[in-house]
């Protein structure tokens, strides 16, 4: 995965500073709780949603455990539709292979529409630094651009701005891009929404490349699978004349059939609508379009090598972990450090980029182990299994070396009733002194809240006092 | 190796663990949620599901009276002649530019399938519907669906739809949830969406 | 009905009284309590942590102690989620007929009304493992409701996790503390005198969180509420 984040504090550190932003705090509640509602409500609508959700983990691991075989015949099917197939093992050879395509139109602006893989690979960046603009024409990717901000959601990735943030935003920044921001801009969302329109509209119209990724790729067609609700979706992948899609090798499904599954399991868990506003599929060079298609590895086959943490290759980046997840609600996108917050990008970026970095052994950890996550996974991953997995890894690594010993020392004490007892008696003889702040790492626990005293008699000495008594 | 070679050998790599002689089949995809459902009267469902996400809908109106009010639309090839008595047409022939599509009042067309319980309505460029940018840019789209062409799930909708074709899938006028989770109609597809139903 | 009781380390060390209870609501219902005392600890907070090296002999050990009875009861959701959910993880296998209090009482000695007496409001929190990991549904609902005198107050935010975690506190210790802060005002707004849960270790943290702001009210464990009665009351 990309660089960009390198030097971010690890998790605990960045959680709880977004935790002391009121305004972020406010932010994110209100929206992770309005989609939550949306969502359940919409799921509820579905009697047969548990049928769904194990067919879409079932096709998604069979895509997985014979990737090869799919990926060539994704292959072949998008070049007899007359498209071009491109192979990137790493972000710096995707981005290459755009910039190359890019420049072979002579094109130096393309219009992008929002996709997870380009943010991950850092693709505008990497067209800057070749001399080519890229304009993101989501809303919430606009906000972020005009923004200088980083995405903190995978679907709303401006979801820590509110409408009166993102009318500033534009006030100051859409001149720079384009068209300004009307001088009588009010922070009313729908006026906010016709700014972007009407800042967006003439790029649409005389853009010769657009840039996406795609939410499903069928093997057995070769056809793409774009969902989007603004329309901008729409203009970028049918007005350019070229389109390049830069797509994980995670993203297949087997066969046409299989999308009947997703189409149903996306919106619902995504928006929480019946259906998302507007949805493209198209096979190969649609209506005469040079059409390229990048498959991107960046990681994705050391995903794939673990078979507890290969689930997380299931995802559909719906984002319902997401909007459920406590930690998410508190902490927002930013601290996880990645393209990937949330309890996915908890078991995914460890997973994409390696536990090398502080910050992404502090990832698994991101996590009170509530399940809420795995409950509302469309394809059913068991994220606090493979968080508990990685865990696994970071402990054995001996990362922590203090935690380490203390482990130890309980397992220790804990691996013997009688000294488990004998350690029980101290702590009870010694109650009165416990202190109201304890020292070291625990004292993480007494910053906020009371300890208890321990008790003068432990359970088993009540017990054994009255079998005595018997 | 080349970076195909790459991957692909990655991924037999990582996939060691998966027995050689499995085959695709052999991994077992549950199939039982439901292909279709006994529910309420299908067009009254389509109804009210177009309407719950702000598209007009209205029942055996005549075309041609709808789209008269409309002023000049454009009309893809295929569209009967019955739909377009007394309409200020606009041919796409030879093919206009994205700009001179933007300037028109608005589209007419005709779909491939709707889907009742999601209030979805398919084109697939084929008869009345023409190439994507036609119900793209102009800022009103006019759709019509005749009552043959609704089926109630998605399961049953892709059973009719043919995957070379470009598949356009529209729910609703463009929108957007992007500040606040708040839904705001009308983005940069046509703002307004208006389905007839005949 | 030969029951073994796991008390879990927690509870024999800071929270007896549950055990206590424990064992007087289920004699009073007729089974034969035993307390297997070579018993330590589950080895969920080495497992939930990253130490399964050291989870490992726990869990082995449980196995050994908790053979041979008729059902292992367990006042403690996390732990039973533990035992069940991820002991095979680490290679062990269950002990058969482990159950949480809850479970245990409505599946297998079939009864809702336990003969409790307890005149207070008390609103419950289904804590997360035995909310997603056992699914004890409403077995806890159904078991205060029948208590005599108890008024049961709906809990807003029900079912979001409390932000105790375990090590979880520990590491992450603001975005809990912003957990508990959540769970605390959904609680006080309830009004009631007494939150109740199957896990004494969510307890400790709301309650601990909750002391430090005298808020007043009680923590109680579903097992000291249905032990409760006229003649001994809790």
């Amino acid at each position: 995965m990309s660089s960009t984040f390198v030097g971010m504090p690890p998790f605990p550190k960045a959680a709880s500073r977004a935790v002391g932003d009121a305004q972020l705090r406010h932010n994110l509640r209100k929206a992770t709780h309005t989609i939550r509602d949306k969502r359940a409500a919409v799921v509820a609508e579905q009697p047969d949603w548990a049928a769904l959700r194990a067919a879409g983990a079932a096709v998604k691991t069979r895509v997985l455990r014979h990737l090869d075989g799919y990926l060539e015949q994704l292959e072949a099917a998008v070049e007899r539709a007359g498209g071009h197939v491109h192979w990137a093992a790493d972000a710096a050879e995707a981005n290459r292979i755009v910039i190359d395509l890019v420049r072979a139109t002579g094109e130096t602006e393309v219009v992008k529409v929002k996709s997870m893989a380009t943010q991950e690979i850092d693709l505008n960046e990497a067209l800057a630094e070749a001399g080519i603009t890229a304009y993101e024409t989501d809303l919430a990717e606009l906000i972020v651009q005009l923004g200088d901000d980083r995405p903190s959601h995978i679907l709303v990735p401006a979801i820590h701005r509110n409408r009166a943030e993102i009318r500033e935003i534009f006030r100051v920044a859409m001149a720079a891009w384009g068209r300004p921001a009307p001088d009588d801009l009010t922070d009313d969302p729908r006026a906010l929404a016709e700014a972007a329109r009407l800042h967006l509209r003439e790029r649409f119209l005389t853009a010769k490349v657009g840039i996406s990724g795609a939410n499903f790729a069928v093997a057995e067609t070769g056809t793409l699978v774009v969902l989007e609700s603004e329309g901008n979706g729409r203009m970028c992948l049918t007005l350019p004349e070229t389109l390049i899609s830069v797509v994980g090798i995670e993203k297949l499904v087997p066969t046409w059939r299989d999308l009947e599954v997703f189409m149903q399991l996306l919106p619902r868990s995504s928006t929480g609508e019946r259906m998302n506003p507007y949805t493209s599929m198209w096979t190969g060079a649609a209506e005469g379009q040079d059409f390229h298609l990048v498959l991107l590895d960046n990681g994705r086959t050391k995903v794939l090598a673990d078979g507890v943490g290969r689930q997380a290759l299931r995802c559909i980046r719906c984002s319902a972990c997401l909007n459920v997840c406590p930690v998410y609600e508190r902490t927002g996108g930013h601290a996880y450090g990645s393209v990937y917050p949330g309890p996915i990008g908890a078991i995914l970026t460890p997973q994409l980029r390696g536990l090398g970095s502080e910050l992404d052994a502090s990832l698994p950890y991101a996590s009170t182990l509530c399940g809420a996550c795995y409950d509302v996974c469309p394809v059913a991953i068991n994220i606090p299994e493979v968080l508990l997995h990685l865990r696994a890894k970071v402990g054995a690594s001996g990362a922590h070396k203090v935690e380490k010993l203390t482990m130890r020392a309980a397992r220790r004490v804990l691996s013997s009733p009688a000294l488990l007892a004998a350690s029980q008696r101290t702590a009870g003889r010694f109650r009165r002194l416990t202190p109201r702040r304890l020292p070291g790492p625990l004292a993480a626990w007494t910053d906020t809240r009371d300890v208890p005293a321990p008790p003068p008699q432990s359970f088993r000495e009540w017990w054994a006092s009255r079998e005595e008594q018997k | 190796m080349s970076s195909r070679e790459t991957i692909l050998a990655r991924v037999r790599s990582a996939l060691a663990d998966i027995p050689f002689a499995e085959t695709p089949d052999a991994v077992p995809v549950p199939r039982d949620y439901a292909r279709t459902r006994t529910g309420p009267d299908l067009i009254e469902l389509l109804r009210d599901r177009l309407v719950d996400y702000r598209a007009t809908v209205h029942l055996d109106t005549p075309v041609a009276e709808l789209a008269r009010a409309r002023g000049r639309l454009m009309v893809p090839p295929g569209t009967p002649d019955e739909w377009l008595s007394g309409v200020d047409v606009v041919r796409d022939d030879p093919p206009l530019s994205p700009a001179e599509l933007d300037r028109l009042d608005g589209v007419l067309t005709g779909c491939a399938v709707a889907i009742a319980e999601t209030g979805t309505i398919v084109l697939d460029g084929g008869e009345a519907q023409g190439r994507r940018a036609l119900t793209l840019v102009p800022d009103h789209h006019l759709c019509v669906v005749r009552r043959d062409q609704v089926v109630r799930t998605v399961p049953e909708a892709l059973e009719r739809l043919d995957p070379t074709r470009p598949l356009t899938w529209i729910s609703g006028p463009s929108a957007t949830s992007d500040i606040e989770l708040n839904r705001v109609e009308g983005v940069h597809g046509p703002r307004t969406l208006e389905v007839a139903i005949i | 009905m030969r029951v073994a009781l796991f008390v879990t380390c927690v509870n024999d060390t800071l929270f007896p009284g549950t055990g206590r209870a424990t064992v007087r609501l289920l004699e009073r219902l007729g089974c034969r309590v035993e307390f297997p005392e070579a018993q330590t600890c589950c080895g969920q907070m080495h497992f939930n942590t990253g130490y399964r090296e050291d989870a490992m002999p726990l869990a082995l050990r449980v196995g050994e102690v908790f053979s041979g009875y008729d059902a292992v009861v367990m006042p403690s959701g996390s732990c039973a989620a533990m035992v069940r959910e991820w002991y095979p993880a680490l290679g062990v296998e269950v002990p058969s007929g482990v159950y949480e209090l809850s479970e245990f009482l409505v599946d297998v000695l079939k009864v809702k009304d336990v003969g409790a007496y307890f005149p207070h409001t008390v609103t419950y929190h289904p804590t997360c493992h035995s909310l997603r990991s056992l699914r004890v549904g409403d077995r806890p609902h159904s078991l205060l409701s029948a208590v005599r005198g108890l008024t049961l107050l709906p809990l807003g935010g029900a079912d979001e996790c409390c932000g105790f975690g375990g090590t979880f506190s520990l590491k992450n210790p603001a975005v809990s503390a912003a957990m508990c802060t959540d769970k605390v005002r959904n609680v006080l707004d309830t009004g009631a005198e007494v939150l109740c849960a199957t896990d004494n270790s969510c307890l400790m943290h709301i309650g601990g969180t909750m002391r430090r702001e005298r808020a007043g009210v009680r923590m109680m464990h579903l097992a000291q509420i249905l032990a409760s009665t006229e003649e001994d009351p809790a």
